[in-house]
């Protein structure tokens, strides 16, 4: 198992990886470069991930009342379907060594604890059952044609910029 | 089959869909899934001003853009073409709670009487737009990742930072909509 989870190079901690690596989720350094128009495949899924978003509720300020209330199943089912189906694609991929399409070896980052995920999960927490929004479902309530919610994205994006500004002082 | 699609989806049917982003950003691009970052690459692009947390080439991360852009256009899409002229079903207990808070309007997914343009410049706006939206994008990029990066891509690859992550945006939800929300939605 150990050997299967492929670490990203290593590096000096200065270089444009590392900085782009803090706090990160979604970072890899491929080493294939494609033009840009590559991209509009990563556009055509979110495209039917919108759909999905919309025609499951599940950017619906109710259904994350319900979900926090504990008075529908809906969203544990979506969120449990989707790990289940995410846990056994990853299992796959390591134990088959199922490599990308450019037929480079996959490479999933370890997440490495600090205590941003307590504390800042807890912010997140509360500001999502405010907003009835993680970001995946603003840009869909916005695409949807909830015009005012715009004002909600503008805002979460002030709050990334004011986290990158005091993200120093702040515990990790 | 269009009067089909038309009605809500079932959260097997998103689920899988949901799950199978993870192989299909894997297996496509070598990336790994993660929505909240998007804001982050905004930020790199946009405003990076002398801030190293977003000095780097956010056009290395541009797929994550392309995304959220495609998430937008599918709810458009979705909204245009494949909407539900039906008021949303609620659980009873829920809407009944919401009732006696004064929301009663569920034809939309989100309630009227909070998300229009009319309660902008209000204490509600203030609270549900603003401060709401500044502790998303605030908290996401402290505890590293959101729904998608800790919850889904995280527990997919067994990841136990990410389950605390997770733990802890539902500890904040059910602290806000049990012990918060109550107060502000009389506002």
């Amino acid at each position: 198992m150990e050997k299967l989870i492929q670490q990203p190079p290593v590096d000096n901690g200065q270089s444009d990886l590392a900085t782009r690596e803090l706090d990160a989720m979604c970072v890899n350094e491929s080493q294939v470069q494609r033009p840009w128009w590559d991209n509009l495949k990563y556009s055509a899924w979110g495209v039917l991930f919108g759909i999905v978003f919309f025609k499951a509720e599940i950017i619906s300020w109710f259904r994350i009342q319900e979900m926090f209330r504990f008075e529908s199943f809906h969203m544990y089912g979506v969120i449990g379907t989707a790990v289940m189906v995410g846990l056994i694609s990853v299992q796959l991929i390591k134990r088959l060594g199922i490599k990308t399409i450019q037929g480079e070896t996959v490479v999933i980052p370890d997440k490495t604890f600090n205590k941003g995920q307590i504390y800042g999960g807890l912010l997140f927490g509360l500001g999502w059952a405010i907003t009835g929004a993680c970001p995946g479902p603003l840009f869909a309530q916005i695409g949807a044609g909830y015009s005012v919610i715009i004002v909600t994205f503008l805002s979460a994006w002030l709050g990334t910029y004011v986290y990158g500004v005091f993200r120093e002082k702040l515990p990790h | 089959m269009l009067e089909t699609l038309k009605q809500p989806w079932s959260w097997y049917a998103a689920g899988i869909l949901i799950g199978l982003t993870v192989p299909f950003l894997l297996l496509v691009g070598n990336k790994t899934f993660g929505i909240s970052s998007s804001l982050r690459h905004l930020c790199a692009a946009c405003i990076p001003g002398d801030v190293k947390f977003f000095k780097y080439d956010w056009k290395k991360e541009a797929w994550n853009l392309f995304f959220v852009g495609g998430i937008a256009v599918g709810a458009f899409l979705a909204a245009t073409f494949l909407s539900d002229p039906n008021p949303i079903v609620l659980a009873e207990p829920t809407q009944e709670y919401l009732a006696s808070k004064g929301i009663t309007d569920t034809s939309h997914l989100l309630p009227e009487e909070i998300f229009s343009w009319e309660q902008l410049f209000t204490i509600r706006g203030l609270i549900f737009f603003v401060i709401g939206g500044f502790l998303v994008g605030f908290g996401t990029r402290w505890a590293g990742g959101c729904t998608s990066g800790h919850a889904i891509m995280g527990l997919s690859s067994l990841q136990w930072p990410s389950l605390v992550a997770t733990v802890m945006f539902m500890v904040g939800g059910i602290i806000m909509t049990w012990f918060i929300l109550p107060f502000l939605l009389t506002l």
